[in-house]
């Protein structure tokens, strides 16, 4: 039957025709076109002019460069290792098989349903430092609470903050996985006398790692990518405290109109991401557990499917046998 | 033993009631705000309700931000990239769970590693390609793309394809179906949930997107919600009450859809991993 699929070659290609058209023009194209503005300088309104490697030499020493990397590494060093532990803690909070179980993963989820710029409204309302939420409820327990956004020491916390306040997505992927535990490993584990915690950290833990490992890839470059909140909050400031790497990009982009130096911006962007995908997937063999293999096997370095066909698809049929 | 066990469920449940608490109270706060008047949103000390429900300002915020106008352009944006992402989509997701065309692992690579890719570094060749095109501010550059396809989504609905049994495939084709008739009467009813969650999730993003258009769109007349809101910010600085009006209504429409289709919510982010 298969012969069907088969002799209908064409037929496929005319199917994925439409993505690939798209891939032509709206991601190969752009691609090779940023790649070759980097060499140049231009601000749309002249002819471009080649500089060779101008803007990467300009890139090295820019002081604003230095400090939107070190605001965006941060944040994803502080927010995204944060998110995780909590969304797994509420995970495991709703998993006590507890009555009204669904209620709670409503409320819980609930702040990751909204996002944008209502959200960043509704934040810098919260921090405002005299009326806002968050000082009148540390008021009540007799602390003054600081400037939060306008503080410099303050404001690139107080993103990391809001950003928690969104671990309801992340909760409900590791809720689904608790729940895809085999119940005869924690039995067996169990009747072999591990108590509650060995049993978290030998069996829950390493049944959830591959999840935890694409948790983290997606929340490694949607950390990366941060710009509504910090356009709309503190617009980079108070000094550069919370210049983003791409709010900077933009920046330069559509308010300085440097395309050159705006395309190498995005480039070292591109060169970071994927130098540390890479790095995940290295130290992944290390400590990403996946089903079907005996531990002595997944220790040895016997391993050398992709992790993330297999992280991606192995996650498909969860859905049906839930 | 029983008496740790029921001390354990009530830690549990405190617990619980505590976090809903936390993630709740900015709602709260963001609704009472919006039913203050202006000088009770700057009281000293603050209170988190008002004595007096002023409803009048939420008409009040969609005069001032021009609500109908910048939800009709919202909603024709938005309405259009979910017609262009389904169509596409569909048929993309289709070709790759099942046709056996050569070179179909290699370009199925590709698609999976463009989701890797910056959107920041398209970024800037796309508007000057849209510049060229004459098509800054209009909707083109905020919808044409989605009738080319998102590899996401893409990759989601062909996830679901390949969960379908090839049988059912076999027995049409025996009754004399061609591969387009087999993908609208066979597979579309079967793959439903996922179109669904497609839907959603697109809704959610468009919605909700704001460096698009505020690359792309200039003039007052083609703004969305989200453009609206941020400049509304700019006018009537410290009007929390219209700011937080305008920004509920904002965030409505998703909250309403979140709620009729939570199913396809926690089913769509459980089954892809990704947040809405």
């Amino acid at each position: 039957m298969s012969a069907f699929y088969r002799k209908r070659s064409l037929t496929g290609y005319l199917f994925i025709s439409p993505w690939l058209i798209g891939l032509a023009c709206f991601t190969l194209f752009p691609l090779l076109y940023s790649f070759g503005l980097s060499f140049t300088d231009w601000n749309i309104l002249e002819p471009a002019k080649f500089v060779g490697l101008d803007n990467f030499d300009k890139l090295a020493h820019d002081p604003n460069v230095r400090d939107s990397l070190k605001v965006t590494a941060i944040y994803v060093v502080c927010s995204v290792p944060l998110g995780t532990v909590l969304s797994i803690l509420l995970a495991v909070l709703l998993n006590q098989n507890v009555k009204g179980m669904r209620i709670f993963r409503t409320l819980f989820y609930l702040p990751s349903v909204v996002s944008g710029v209502a959200v960043s409204m509704l934040w810098i309302w919260i921090f405002e430092s005299n009326y806002g939420l968050l000082n009148t409820v540390l008021s009540w327990f007799g602390v003054k609470g600081p400037h939060w956004l306008t503080d410099s020491s303050t404001a690139l916390l107080s993103i990391i903050i809001m950003s928690l306040w969104g671990v309801g997505g992340s909760m409900v992927i590791y809720l689904a996985g608790l729940q895809s535990v085999p119940r005869s490993l924690q039995e067996a584990a169990e009747l072999d006398g591990a108590s509650r915690v060995r049993r978290f950290w030998s069996v829950t833990v390493p049944m959830l790692s591959p999840t935890v490992f694409f948790n983290l890839i997606m929340g490694l470059i949607g950390s990366f990518q941060v710009f509504t909140q910090a356009l709309v909050m503190t617009g980079g400031g108070p000094g550069n405290a919370t210049l983003f790497y791409v709010l900077y990009l933009y920046q330069n982009a559509f308010q300085f109109f440097k395309m050159g130096y705006a395309s190498a911006l995005g480039w070292l962007l591109f060169v970071i991401i994927l130098v540390l995908i890479l790095v995940l997937f290295q130290t992944s063999n290390r400590w990403v557990y996946y089903e079907g293999e005996g531990p002595a096997t997944s220790r040895s370095k016997r391993r050398t499917r992709r992790p993330c066909s297999e992280g991606g698809e192995g996650r498909a049929p969860h859905s049906h046998t839930r | 033993m029983r008496r740790t066990r029921i001390l354990g469920k009530a830690l549990t449940y405190l617990l619980l009631l505590a976090c809903s608490a936390v993630f709740m109270l900015p709602f709260l706060f963001m609704l009472t705000t919006a039913l203050k008047s202006s000088a009770a949103v700057l009281t000293i000390p603050p209170k988190i309700f008002p004595s007096v429900y002023h409803w009048e300002n939420f008409g009040d915020a969609m005069r001032m931000m021009r609500f109908w106008k910048l939800l009709g352009n919202t909603m024709t944006i938005t309405g259009l990239t979910i017609a262009g992402t389904l169509l596409s989509c569909t048929l993309v997701a289709f070709g790759f769970a099942r046709f056996d065309f050569k070179g179909r692992s290699f370009w199925f690579l590709v698609l999976i590693s463009t989701m890797l890719i910056p959107g920041q570094i398209t970024m800037i060749p796309l508007y000057l390609l849209m510049k060229w095109l004459g098509w800054i501010d209009t909707i083109k550059p905020l919808t044409v793309p989605a009738f080319f396809g998102t590899a996401f989504y893409i990759f989601l609905l062909r996830q679901f394809f390949m969960t379908v049994p090839r049988e059912l495939d076999e027995a049409a084709i025996i009754d004399g179906c061609g591969p387009m008739r087999l993908l609208l009467k066979i597979m579309l009813p079967l793959i439903r949930p996922a179109l669904a969650t497609v839907t959603i999730f697109t809704f959610m993003h468009t919605w909700n997107d704001f460096l698009g258009p505020l690359i792309y769109l200039q003039s007052d007349n083609m703004r969305t919600l989200s453009l609206g809101l941020y400049s509304f910010q700019g006018e009537y600085v410290s009007q929390w009450h219209y700011l937080m009006a305008a920004s509920i209504l904002l965030m409505l429409p998703c909250l309403l859809v979140f709620f009729f289709f939570q199913r396809y919510f926690i089913e769509g982010t459980t089954v892809t991993g990704i947040k809405g």
